[in-house]
Formats: structure tokens, sequence, C-alpha cells
């Protein structure tokens, strides 16, 4: 490097810095000049107007929690029992109103997933009942499930859904856990390219699951059918009753006789569990595309050193 | 800065094809002795890296294409069996879209680049205006291709902007039954778009290709805004320029992993992963992320027939930059006023895009349509303006003098050179 390169640099830096700021402070004060404005005749002159403004309140009420979860960031892993107790907890509760039709039973043997074995998968598949047909006489029938086979949804269709369920449809569960997050506004938004915060999806699940509430506060009504949940992002109660209670799943993995792996069959535990499997059956190849990322990364990184040399040569005698 | 041609063909092969069609010769003179001026810094690489995006955008949208169905009754499985039977899928369509949004990235830092170095002025008003045409029809296959998977945002997002078209008066709601091809956004609308987002981007290669043929005459800018005027110059295209843009490149192919790999779904939009539904209306309706400047102007305005306008004027104003601009000197680096007006501007640009992700409530109303007053000064008042009443500092009188005066003294000490300095990176 030549003589002088780095101060210039950093003076550059510190130049550019000083007048993006003062260009930022500028907006900005007109920005809050013209908020000053906006808010200052409201007041007085239309009081009906105010209370309007102030009634839209803004959804979910309450944050989700940020958890702990082992697939989070770059080096992140599902954890196969956490899947496999998720699963459980889809499969004896979710699935009674939740469909996840594009989950065929084949995936719950893929590696990176709930990984069961081959042998158990095919026998997971047989305990359901697969419509198939038409048969030699043209009727429809009824066979036991195959690897290949998808989950069967449990209604036949939204309409029957709807009837069942006070009015609202249960989504698909497919690919839920990307289908919901809630906003994370300014400057968090900016962070979380640095941290690859993606788990918004199991975070708003987990709370939501979690963030159940007998008691309305006052001044908000909760009508016949709905629950109140203030983790609710579109509302402050939505259709799905608390579908969790301590106990409700008999987990497989605390049936043996090892104490050790023993895990609490809590409300917390079951929806970390079903958010954790959730999170795998919306993005099956994720731990196949952070491996092969750490691949990529760490081979473009000497990659451009290498360039970035070759390049240093090349304008070596050549003063730019 | 284009000379004669230097083209030697070396072996008996290359000369049988020069004296048949000089596509060597045309090769060797675009992109091995091209001159470049030997000032350039990193921010002259994203034409080439745009150059790259666009090879890979076309190449994971083929593939993608031999999977994709574009029926609205099983788009939006289609999608999800790419992402999870085809092999590698989910690596295609993650590439493809967030490609999409480097496209973006890459072609904003070009722009940018282009309004401070002075890029759009004489003699290079046409490639200016190639670009803005080029800038238009990403934003379409942008656009049309954000509706392809057919979740709640492709739907809504489709029917939000062609909605735009009924308010032309008289015409506008024929010419939007005519855009759906029935009376909503529905599967004719999904057919055509697919057709339209296959054929666009090979209209940008052709424009691509215009936009880097009319350098033969004007060449590059560069940071000081002189023109080359001697051998030293300039240095040739390669290895100096390749050797460069490839630094550049896999710089930014880093930058694109990250996101590509760690934050997939970053840049997109969660609900659409839901299933598209005429009968759910999504509480906020927002477009990709590159667009949200433009949206904000759209809703700035009260009246929709306005918006629209004023969104529409807000790319046409780019046309006529090169004759708003009425100041002799091409680089902001000698031009003290402008160059504080182009930061300004840039701040008011991403402050246009926060509030377009805002719901147009309270004061971001008002917020938006001082931001959109702003970014119309700019370009109607200020340009003009400035042509007057600035007073540019001293030029250097060659690109060569440039470079070499900076070197002696290394703290900066003519006003040429400080002014200088900040264009040198790398
Ligand atoms: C009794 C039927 C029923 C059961 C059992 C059930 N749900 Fe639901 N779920 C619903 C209904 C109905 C909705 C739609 C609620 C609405 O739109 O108001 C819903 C919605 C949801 C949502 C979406 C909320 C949103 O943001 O739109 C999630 C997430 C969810 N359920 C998770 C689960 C999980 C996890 C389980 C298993 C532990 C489960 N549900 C069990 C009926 C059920």
């Amino acid at each position: 490097m030549r003589d002088g390169t780095a101060t210039k640099i950093m003076t550059t830096m510190l130049k550019s810095i000083t007048r993006l700021s003062a260009a930022g402070v500028l907006v900005l004060a007109g920005l809050s000049v013209a908020a000053a404005q906006q808010d200052a005749p409201a007041a007085p002159e239309s009081p009906e107007a105010k209370p309007e403004e102030t009634a839209l309140p803004h959804f979910p009420l309450e944050e989700p929690e940020e958890m702990e979860w082992s697939f989070a960031g770059p080096f992140g892993k599902f954890d196969q029992q956490q899947l496999q107790r998720g699963f459980q907890v889809y499969r004896e509760v979710c699935s009674a109103c939740h469909s996840m039709k594009l989950v065929p039973f084949r995936a719950l043997g893929w590696e990176g997933g709930p990984h069961f074995s081959e042998e158990e998968v095919e026998a997971l598949a047989a305990e359901y009942q697969i419509q198939d047909g038409p048969d030699d006489t043209g009727e429809m029938f009824e066979r036991p499930g195959r690897p290949s086979d998808y989950f069967p949804a449990p209604f036949p269709n939204d309409e029957a859904a709807r009837y069942a369920n006070g009015g609202a449809v249960p989504p698909d569960m497919s690919v839920l856990a990307k289908a919901r997050g809630v906003e994370r506004g300014f400057p968090q938004f900016l962070i979380d390219i640095f941290t690859t915060y993606q788990e918004g999806g199991p975070d708003y699940i987990h709370a939501l699951l979690t963030g159940y509430e007998d008691e309305a506060p006052e001044g908000v009504t909760v009508l016949p059918g709905q629950y109140y949940n203030p983790h609710y992002m579109y509302a402050a109660a939505l259709a799905m009753p608390p579908p969790l209670f301590e106990d409700l799943v008999e987990y497989a993995q605390n049936q043996d006789d090892d104490p050790n792996n023993d895990v609490p069959q809590t409300v917390d535990q079951y929806s970390r569990d079903v958010a954790a499997f959730l999170m795998w059956a919306a993005e099956p190849h994720m731990e196949a595309r952070k491996s092969m990322g750490f691949t990529v990364i760490a081979f473009l990184l000497v990659f451009c050193g290498l360039v970035y040399y070759v390049k240093r040569k090349v304008w070596a005698n050549v003063e730019h | 800065m284009q000379g004669t041609s230097e083209y030697q063909p070396r072996t008996g092969i290359e000369r049988w094809i020069d004296s048949r069609m000089p596509l060597p010769r045309l090769m060797y003179d675009s992109f091995i002795a091209y001159p470049i001026p030997r000032n350039l810094n990193y921010s002259y690489a994203f034409g080439a890296i745009l150059s790259l995006v666009l090879v890979v955008q076309i190449l994971t949208g083929v593939v993608l294409a031999m999977h994709y169905a574009a029926n609205s009754a099983i788009a939006f499985n289609s999608v999800e069996q790419i992402m999870r039977d085809v092999n590698y899928g989910w690596l295609l369509r993650y590439m493809h879209a967030n490609g999409s949004s480097m496209f973006f990235i890459a072609v904003y830092i070009h722009m940018f680049r282009g309004l401070y170095y002075g890029s759009y002025k004489a003699p290079r008003e046409i490639q200016w205006i190639l670009g803005v045409i080029l800038f238009l029809l990403m934003m379409a296959t942008a656009f049309m291709g954000y509706v392809l998977p057919w979740g709640q945002m492709s739907f809504w997002g489709a029917t939000v902007i062609t909605n735009l078209f009924s308010a032309i008066p008289l015409v506008g709601e024929g010419i939007t039954h005519w855009l759906w091809g029935g009376f909503a956004v529905g599967n004719p609308t999904l057919n055509r778009f697919f057709s339209l987002h296959y054929l666009l981007p090979f209209m940008i290669v052709g424009v691509v290709i215009l936009h880097v043929w009319a350098f033969h005459v004007t060449g590059q800018t560069n940071p000081t805004g002189v023109e080359p005027k001697s051998r030293s110059d300039v240095v040739p295209f390669t290895p100096h320029a390749t050797m460069k843009d490839a630094v550049a490149m896999v710089a930014f192919a880093l930058f694109f992993a990250w996101f590509l790999f760690y934050l997939p779904n970053y840049l997109g939009h969660p609900d659409n992963y839901t299933l598209a539904n005429p009968l759910v209306t999504p509480p906020h309706i927002v477009p990709e992320w590159y667009f949200l400047p433009f949206y904000a102007i759209l809703r700035a305005i009260p009246s929709k027939l306005g918006g629209v306008i004023a969104m529409f004027a807000s790319i046409i104003v780019l046309f006529f930059l090169p004759w708003l601009d009425r100041s002799k000197v091409q680089s902001a680096a000698y031009r003290p006023l402008y160059r504080i007006f182009f930061w300004i501007f840039v701040v008011n640009v991403i402050c246009l895009g926060y509030f377009g992700a805002k719901p147009p409530e309270g004061w971001y109303v008002l917020a938006t349509q001082l931001l959109t007053a702003y970014y119309f000064v700019h370009f109607l008042i200020i340009f003009p303006l400035l042509g007057y009443i600035e007073k540019p500092r001293p030029r250097p009188t060659s690109i060569t003098e440039a470079v070499l005066s900076k070197h002696k003294s290394g703290g900066g000490g003519t006003p040429a050179e400080a002014a200088a300095s900040p264009e040198r990176r790398g």
C-alpha cells in the first residue's frame, strides 16, 4: 500500500459519513416538523377524529418472544428428536383440524428431517386410510397409505372445514412456518441481516400456542367462538381454541426406561416441538442449504482473495 | 476513445472467420483491446455485475420453467414441488427469487453511480436512455415474475398494479380487462404474465447489447469527468478491467450467497407462502422492496389518476435528465453543491422506500408527500438551477495529471486533488 492511502480512505469515509448524517438530520427535521403540523390541528378542531385514529390497534398486541432454535443461524441443524416429538404433536393434535397436503409420508424418512427409518415410515403411512380409485368397476375405494402418499386432509373441502371450525378455515400446515412472521421494525430488520434471523415463523407459532389468555382485557370484545390471544397477528382473537394442555401428548421419547432423555410434557415444550416440526415441513432441505452455503462462502472467500491478488499484480505498475 | 481495430488474427481459423464475419474482431475490440480510463473505481464494476446476474437469472429461469406449471390451480403447488422434490430445486428457486433482488441492488448502485459522475451527459445521452429502458424492462419482468408463485402477494400485487390502468379516463376499464383477460386477475392473467416473463429477459439482453455497443463511440466516463486524451490516460480492458470486474463480481457473489443460503426469505413477504385467495385481502398489500419508493410516490397523491401519473413521471423524468442538468461539469467530484444534493437525494429515495412499506396513515402520509415533492424538485428545479449558481472546482487537464498529482503529494494539497481523492478506491 502506498503512503497515506489508509488515512485518505479514513478521511474520505469520515467525510461521507458526516455528509450522510447531515442529510439524514435534514430529512428527519423536515419529517418531524411535518409530523408536528399533522398532529397539531387534529386535536382542537375535530375531537371525534382522534379516537378513530387511536382506535386502530397494532396487531399482534404483543410481540413474539425470540426463542433459541437449534436450526437458527448459518450452522443450524434440526434436532431430530425434537422433530419426531413435534411430528407426534401434529399427528395427535393439530391434524384433527389442519391439513398438510404438500408433505408426503416418505419425507419423514429424509435426512435432515425427523429421519424415521424406512420401516417406521411404512408403518406410519399404513395407519392412514387413503382414498384411491376408480377401480375396475369404477368405484372409489380406501386402502392403507404408502410412503409415496401425502398426508390426508381432515376435511373434504374448505366449506366443511369452515363449517366445523366456527367460520374459519384452519390453514394448511405445509408452508405455514414460512407464511407467518411479525414485522420486525426499524432498526431490527437491518440487524437481522447480520444475525441471519429467519425464525419469525416458528417464533410466532410458539408465541401463539402459548399466548392464550382466559380473560380479555377491558375494552376488547371477544365474539362467541373466538379466543383471546394477544399474540395473534391479525386481530385480538382467533377461531382456534387453545389446542394444547399439559400432558395432552404422551411423548414416545418418554416411554423408554431411560429417564435421562425425558422431556417435560408442558404447553411450552409442545409448542416448541411442533413449531420446529412445522419449520422442517416448510423447509425440508434447510440443512442441505446451510451446509452448501458454508462450502460456497468459504470457497468464494478464498477465491476472492486470489482474484484480488492477481488484480493487484496486474495494476501494480499502473497508478490509478 | 475507440481507435481503429487492433485485432490481428493469429491462427488460420481466426483468419478464416474474420474474413467472413468479424465476430472475433468485435469481441477482441470490445473486451480485450478496448481502452478504459485508468482511474475507474469499483463503482464502475456494477455493469459487469449486472451482466452476471442477468445470466444467472436466465439460466435458473429456463430450468425453473421446465418444472413450473402456469395454471392458477396448480402454480402454487408446482413451486412447492420444485422446492421439495426437484433435485436442487430449492437452490434454483431461491437463486432466482433472490437474484431479482440482487439485480435491483446492483442496478440502483449502477444508476446512482451514473448520477454521481454525470454519466448521462453528452455524448452519452443515448446510453442513459437505453439504461432507463432497461430499468423499465426489468421492473416489468420482476413484477410479472413475482406473480408466478401465485401466493397472496402475487395475486393482490397484480390486482393493485393492473388496476392502476383503470385510472385512465374513458378507456381505463377496457384496458384493465384486456390486461387481465377477464374481469379479475385469474388464470388467463397468470398465463400471459408467464409468457411475457419468459420473453422480456431476452429483450433485456438485446437492449444490453445496444447499451454496451454504444460505448464503442463514447467510451466510459471516469471519476474526473475529463475525457481520456492520450494513450497514458487509458489501459487495455484485458487484463485491467477484466481483473477488477472479476474481483467485484466475486465479492458480489459472496453478498448474494449470504442471502441465498442464510436469508432466502428475508427479501420476500411471508404472505406469498399462502395460496392466492381472491376472497381474502391481506391487511397490508406491499410490493417487492425494490418497488417501494415508486409505490410510495403512487400513494402520496390523494387521487388515483394523479398517483399513477406521478409514479410514471418519477421514472419518465429520468429520460430527460441529460437536458435537465445544465452544468458543464460532468463529475460530482468537482461540483461542491451538487455533491451535497446528490446525497440528500439518495437519502430521500431510501426514506421513500421506507414509507412505501408503511401503511398510509397518520403522519406517514404527509412525510411521503414531502419526500415525493422533493423527488421532483431535485430533478426539475435543483438540477437546472445548479448549472447556473454552482461554482465548480478547478478540474485537472487530464486523467493522467489527476492520477499522478494525487500520488505525488499523498496528503491532498490542491483543490483538484482533494476533490479527486474520494474517487480513489482500489
Ligand atoms: C379444533 C381445531 C384446531 C386444532 C386442533 C388446531 N387448530 Fe390451529 N387453527 C384452527 C383454526 C380454525 C384456525 C384459524 C383461526 C382463524 O383464522 O381465526 C387455526 C389457525 C392456526 C394458525 C394460524 C394463525 C394465524 O396466524 O392465522 C396456527 C399457526 C395454528 N392454527 C397452529 C396450530 C397448531 C400448531 C396446532 C396443534 C398443536 C393446531 N393449530 C391445532 C383450528 C385448529
